[in-house]
């Protein structure tokens, strides 16, 4: 379970988030809509470990343990994985390479063994077909020429492989086709489980057709100022956000 | 070579000096190289060419140059070369700059090899290659003419044994008959902290031959100097790499020229530079007939307090029209105390060709870091990680696979003691 405590974030001295409270309980699936600006890629990358932001108050909690002091990797061995918005090419590391590193480097912070060869390989395969990804795909660099949409299958092939407690998605929509849109959320909704958790961070309605949410939260201005069930994105959609960036003024 | 008198002598040319008289030589070639550089002295920051590499400065002292290998310290290379895997078909061998027949292999048909002194030989550039061509032993001459589908592959393998300070100072010229081709990896090895090699190659191709060569400079030497020379006929070509990772100081110096019509270049180096090492790649080429072209690709991953250099000066002469020449020098700086000198240079008098040129200078990508951390990958096995690509990028360029895998490996090794 996820507990984000009152958080206060800034870059270069700007407040980014402020106070902001949000609790994904095991299972769940919490979208979070907010128009520009309100600090929704914030609130992944500091959950993610992302250097340069400053947390001036507050606490993220993964399983009742305070993660702001671990680095990137501990947090991610022990389950958090962020969907990245943009996900980073990586010129001369092959893809099969760089997911063998992942995958093992968790293994090992976790004090389990490395995966064998075939183990791993049976499980990329598996997890690409079921994202229409191609092998030849993960034998390039690591996003390096690939389409938008081939790099958003590609961070859920990730955490397919990953298996994360909880998946954070920040508009992972972003730059897709209705077919790719499908594929990625197909891929999500094949990982839903009792025991992992989904933020789902997007603008759009559209992608919570596919991935259903179990709440929804508002955020305006660095804080959540509304939670509902679906039915919130639904009127989100109809209204837009101009009510909510006054409710937090 | 730019000329100054420097007034008074430091304690290494003054060394130099004595050493030179206790040759006792009459070859011509000899004293007119010792007189030019009695002349210029050790190159200081005021030498254009040295700006960023103060040898005089450097050059603390100038051990005596080492004495032809004692047949004990034959059987100690003979040793260190047995735990060396061979790259190539054939192997020649040099110990303490000395051509070794019984450790070296037969040519094969088609290729010969001799030791010999007063082989007619210009290649003067500079204070390092004039001491070089003062002080060598005979020089290793390697002949090699056309047949057979596949190159040759030849490995030189210079190995330094023995205690104490000296000078190192070896000599090789190669020469490709028209049609020929030869594939060569050389490595340096052996020497300690107190020794100062200083090694000139002259390649000379003739027309439609082709040489690769891939260089290996990962041993302690306090000082590597190199010089290499090359003279392309027509439509010859050279593919040139070097991975510097040892050393104190090292400079690789180039000195390239198209004399014949469409021959081409591809030069690629990369030096890992750490602790208070310094490595140097400065080239020149010279583009003296038309439709040539020449490509250089130098790397250099800087840490610590290591500086590096690269100078690289592209010359169109006015009738080399079509010249198609680009030029990329990219470092990355891993501490804030870690500094990168490049300095690109074109000098085109004729109208009609396409010269380019890029040099960047930054620290890793943070967000490959990050993205990389993300997944799980400690920082530490990160930043190796997206080093190991880049360093690969450069050495992907060495076509013989045995000899990139070797400086993969040497690659790997550097980034592992750095973990």
């Amino acid at each position: 379970m996820l507990e984000v405590r009152n958080l206060s974030v800034s870059i270069h001295g700007q407040p980014i988030l402020d106070g902001l409270n949000l609790t994904v309980n095991d299972g769940e699936v919490a979208a979070i809509m907010g128009p520009n600006g309100s600090g929704k890629s914030t609130l992944s990358y500091v959950i993610a470990g992302k250097p340069d932001y400053e947390v001036t108050g507050g606490d993220v909690l993964l399983d009742g343990e305070s993660v702001l002091e671990m680095a990137p990797n501990e947090r991610a061995a022990k389950g958090v994985f962020l969907a990245f918005q943009y996900p980073v090419e990586i010129p001369g590391v092959a893809t099969m390479t760089f997911l063998k590193a992942a995958l093992n480097s968790q293994r090992r912070a976790r004090g389990e063994k490395d995966m064998t060869t075939p183990d791993f390989m049976r499980a990329v395969r598996g997890a690409a077909e079921k994202l229409k990804i191609e092998m030849d795909m993960l034998k390039r660099p690591v996003n390096v020429g690939f389409s938008g949409g081939e790099k958003k299958r590609a961070e859920v092939l990730q955490m397919a492989l990953l298996q994360p407690r909880i998946g954070v998605l920040d508009e992972t929509d972003s730059g897709l086709d209705i077919d790719a849109l499908r594929i990625v959320s197909e891929g999500v909704n094949a990982l839903r489980d009792p025991k992992r958790s989904f933020l789902v961070i997007t603008h759009y309605q559209r992608l919570l057709d596919h991935i259903k949410p179990d709440v929804v939260h508002v955020m305006s201005k660095g804080r959540i100022v509304k939670s509902g069930g679906p039915e919130l994105a639904l009127e989100l959609e109809r209204n837009g956000y101009r009510d909510y960036a006054e409710a937090a003024a | 070579m730019t000329l100054h008198r420097n007034i008074a002598k430091t304690a290494a040319e003054s060394a130099l000096g004595e050493q030179f008289a206790a040759l006792r030589t009459t070859d011509a070639e000899r004293l007119a190289a010792f007189a030019a550089f009695e002349k210029s002295g050790l190159p200081t920051r005021r030498d254009e060419a040295w700006h960023y590499t103060d040898l005089r400065a450097a050059m603390a002292s100038a051990p005596a140059p080492a004495a032809a290998p004692s047949a004990d310290e034959i059987a100690e290379a003979k040793a260190a070369l047995a735990s060396r895997a061979k790259i190539g078909d054939v192997r020649f061998v040099s110990v303490n700059g000395y051509f070794v027949a019984e450790l070296s292999d037969a040519p094969p048909p088609g290729m010969a090899i001799v030791a010999q002194e007063g082989a007619r030989d210009v290649g003067v550039f500079d204070a390092a290659s004039a001491l070089n061509r003062a002080f060598a032993p005979a020089a290793l001459s390697l002949h090699v003419a056309a047949g057979g589908e596949s190159a040759p592959r030849v490995e030189f393998a210079h190995a330094v044994v023995g205690e104490g300070a000296r000078a190192i100072y070896s000599r090789l010229h190669v020469t490709l008959e028209p049609g020929a081709r030869l594939s060569v990896f050389e490595g340096f090895f052996g020497a300690g902290s107190q020794t100062q090699r200083n090694v000139a190659t002259k390649l000379r191709l003739g027309a439609r031959s082709r040489c690769d060569w891939a260089g290996l400079i990962d041993d302690a030497a306090a000082l590597h100097l190199e010089t290499q020379s090359a003279a392309l006929d027509e439509e010859a070509e050279v593919r040139g790499f070097a991975l510097v990772a040892g050393s104190a100081l090292a400079r690789r110096q180039l000195f390239v020229r198209h004399d014949g019509e469409g021959a081409k270049i591809a030069l690629a180096g990369l030096s890992l530079i750490e602790g208070a090492r310094h490595a140097d790649t400065t080239l020149e080429v010279t583009h003296a007939a038309p439709r040539g072209e020449s490509r250089e690709y130098f790397r250099h991953i800087v840490a610590d307090e290591a500086s590096g250099v690269y100078q690289g000066k592209v010359i169109v002469k006015p009738h080399a029209q079509k010249t198609d020449g680009g030029m990329k020098s990219q470092a990355i700086l891993l501490s804030p105390t870690a500094a990168m000198n490049n300095k690109p240079e074109l000098e085109i008098f004729a109208d009609d060709v396409v010269c380019g040129h890029g040099a960047t200078v930054g620290a890793l990508d943070a967000e490959q870091v990050f993205y990389l951390q993300a997944r799980g990958v400690p920082r530490k096995e990160a930043e190796a990680m997206l080093l190991e690509a880049f360093g690969a990028e450069a050495i992907d360029r060495v076509e013989d696979e045995a000899a990139a895998e070797a400086l993969r490996e040497v690659m790997r090794a550097w980034l592992r003691r750095r973990a």
